[in-house]
């Protein structure tokens, strides 16, 4: 590709009076990808979570040992050599092997999570800005109240309810995390909602439940990714919690959190037990934030550097 | 001074009233309401995701006449709603039933460990605000510079880590390795016999009975814990204080000091901290709610005898008498601090006085 058509490529993609929809929304993703990619430390984040991603899907390929059956017998609290590169824990297993299985267990709980919190706030939000009135209220009180509650005594108490186990946990760190997306989803619809093109939709006769699905949710998405992204770190962190707690994933499941509580029996003679996966659990959830951080300044120019 | 005058000051006297009124009386609304919303949540876990709300708190080992009793005594038979009704006002007399695990009313045993939460998170809370505003503030003024970015670090691992991880790193460096703190405990065996606590906040006891010995102790091993929760508060506290400054310093009120020849310490420390110390005051408040919460995870790792490690404790019993109880408490006091500083910063901050 000469240099010639890299520059008129660039200019169809700034062009600042584009001729289809497609090179619109090319060209503002353009333009969002280079604000993004000048932040050096969102790229280091968007780097971890194609790792994370990568290592989640290779897991069968990257992972030497099985993470389940360990080797008793020869293999019990080995520290880190050539054959187990993060040691051994006291069933024998792999934790090299381990670690890498439990970021299937990770983006399982992340995105579980944030496909069941994300559309109930979005749907909060955005019902509660377009009716106002009555149902406004109702539904931000409610949302207040979730808001100021205490989320990770609130989940435990869920989880303790519910039963130890991963997807209850899911469902308890969900329950307690929506409330600051219908924030988010109502306030993007009350800008939007007054606006010509609602008033056009409204005139050619669409129900009100259409609106909402169809004009309205689109707008607010993408402040509600960046928040979620942002989200993600605290997300995988509770989850974490929960599981060092007992409460989250059971054993033998290779979780992070979990895998830390079992080596905080061993913590003070064989340390890398817990200080693998803890490791893990640091530097995925600083990738989700520099993520997050990266797309908020990328995405949303308002929020400026602060 | 004219009549006229008088009258607008009465007048303007009068708005402000009325302003802190409404204020007062919204706070009530939204106080009686989210505290309400707890109950409700709590009662759903209690009652509503149970199977047999009884079998939950009894356990399936109680005879059946107990389970009986138990269960009018829970008030079972009665509809939802006044379930509801009498579920709120036990808990508004403080009682949550009794803990299968020590046999006490939980309330009373909440009022055993709280002091030791609240002694924790209070250390930590102060060690936070006192790094962590002064380093946002330096960051705010030196904007790009190595202290800016040190703290941009700090910040962000606080955000990312696990709590208890890196306690347990802590524990392994500062205890076995440096010996620099004690195990962890509230204290060393020697004095668990000899020393009578009087407010349950060792630290303050062991001062006030001049018990320099014990105090040592006492602190020897609450710094540990302590400095992680600090750590974290820090985190939040110089990220908030950073750019509350920023702001600040971005106003005309600091170039007309500037301009007046004002030197640069008097105009960041005592004009541009003193504007954002509202905001502040909120944040150092939240930050203290938050603490409280994430003691459940820090006693847990250093064996601290607070709500925290009760509410663990009864969870892996299934206590759920316990375990609600001290999520009410954790709750209440995490809802009211929430609560006080939105109130707060309505009453103090100019801008808002007058509606």
């Amino acid at each position: 590709m000469s240099v010639a058509t890299i520059q008129s490529r660039r200019e169809w993609l700034l062009s600042d009076r584009p001729a289809s929809r497609l090179q619109a929304r090319l060209g503002r993703a353009y333009v969002a990808w280079r604000r993004f990619s000048a932040n050096r430390l969102a790229l280091v984040g968007m780097l971890i979570i194609i790792g994370l991603l990568v290592v989640a899907a290779l897991a069968d390929v990257l992972a030497p040992y099985s993470p389940t059956f360990g080797d008793l017998k020869n293999a019990r609290l080995l520290a880190p050599s050539a054959a187990h590169w993060f040691g051994t824990d006291d069933l024998g297993r792999d934790i090299y092997s381990r670690i890498v299985y439990g970021a299937r267990w990770t983006l399982y709980v992340v995105i579980l999570v944030a496909i069941i919190a994300a559309p109930i706030g979005l749907l909060v939000g955005a019902v509660a800005g377009y009716a106002g009135g009555w149902t406004d209220t109702i539904l931000m009180r409610i949302t207040d109240i979730f808001l100021a509650f205490p989320k990770l005594v609130l989940a435990l108490a869920f989880v303790a309810a519910l039963g130890p186990g991963i997807e209850n946990a899911v469902l308890a760190i969900a329950i307690t995390s929506w409330p600051p997306y219908a924030r988010i989803a109502r306030a993007e619809t009350l800008t939007v909602r007054n606006s010509d093109y609602i008033k056009a939709v409204q005139l050619m006769g669409a129900s009100p439940f259409r609106i909402v699905l169809r004009h309205i949710m689109p707008m607010c998405i993408s402040s509600l990714i960046i928040r979620v992204t942002l989200d993600m770190a605290g997300i995988i962190l509770t989850a974490a919690g929960l599981g060092f707690l007992g409460l989250g994933a059971q054993p033998p499941l290779p979780e992070w959190g979990a895998m830390i509580a079992s080596g905080r029996r061993f913590i003070l003679d064989q340390w890398w037990v817990a200080a693998a996966p803890g490791a893990a659990i640091l530097i995925v959830s600083l990738g989700f934030n520099l993520l997050g951080d990266g797309l908020r300044d990328a995405l949303d120019p308002r929020s400026g550097d602060q | 001074m004219s009549v006229a005058d008088n009258q607008a000051a009465v007048g303007r006297g009068g708005a402000r009233a009325v302003a802190i009124l409404s204020s007062l009386g919204r706070f009530l609304v939204i106080a009686v309401t989210t505290y309400l919303g707890l109950l409700a949540v709590t009662f759903f876990i209690g009652r509503v995701i149970p199977i047999d709300p009884v079998l939950a708190v009894l356990g399936d080992r109680a005879p059946t006449a107990v389970v009986e009793r138990t269960r009018r005594e829970m008030g079972l038979d009665l509809p939802w709603i006044e379930q509801f009704y009498l579920y709120v006002k036990a808990a508004l007399s403080g009682d949550f039933g009794t803990s299968v695990l020590t046999t006490n009313p939980v309330m009373t045993d909440i009022r055993r460990v709280f002091p030791a939460t609240i002694e924790l998170a209070t250390l930590g809370t102060l060690i936070g605000a006192v790094i962590g505003v002064p380093l946002g503030v330096l960051a705010a003024v030196k904007r790009g510079s190595l202290i800016d970015q040190i703290a941009r670090i700090i910040g962000l691992i606080g955000y990312s880590v696990p709590i208890f991880w890196l306690g347990l790193l802590g524990l392994v460096l500062f205890y076995a390795k440096l010996q620099w703190v004690a195990f962890p405990a509230r204290l060393d065996v020697v004095y668990e016999y000899t020393f009578t606590p009087i407010t349950g906040f060792y630290l303050l006891d062991a001062a006030i009975q001049g018990q320099w010995d014990v105090f040592y102790d006492a602190w020897r091993h609450i710094v540990l814990p302590a400095g992680l929760l600090g750590y974290f508060a820090l985190a939040y506290i110089s990220r908030m204080t950073r750019s509350f400054m920023l702001n600040e310093l971005a106003q005309e009120y600091i170039v007309a000091a500037r301009a007046k020849g004002l030197s640069e310490t008097r105009i960041i420390w005592g004009h541009a901290l003193r504007n954002a110390a509202v905001p502040m005051v909120t944040v150092i408040a939240l930050s203290y709610a938050s603490l409280l919460e994430g003691s459940v995870l820090t006693e847990t790792v250093f064996s601290w005898p607070g709500i925290g490690l009760y509410i663990t404790n009864s969870l892996t019993n299934a206590d759920m008498n316990a375990v609600l109880g001290g999520t009410i408490v954790i709750g209440s006091v995490f809802i009211a601090i929430n609560l006080l500083s939105d109130l707060l910063y309505r009453l103090l901050d100019p801008r808002t006085k007058v509606g």
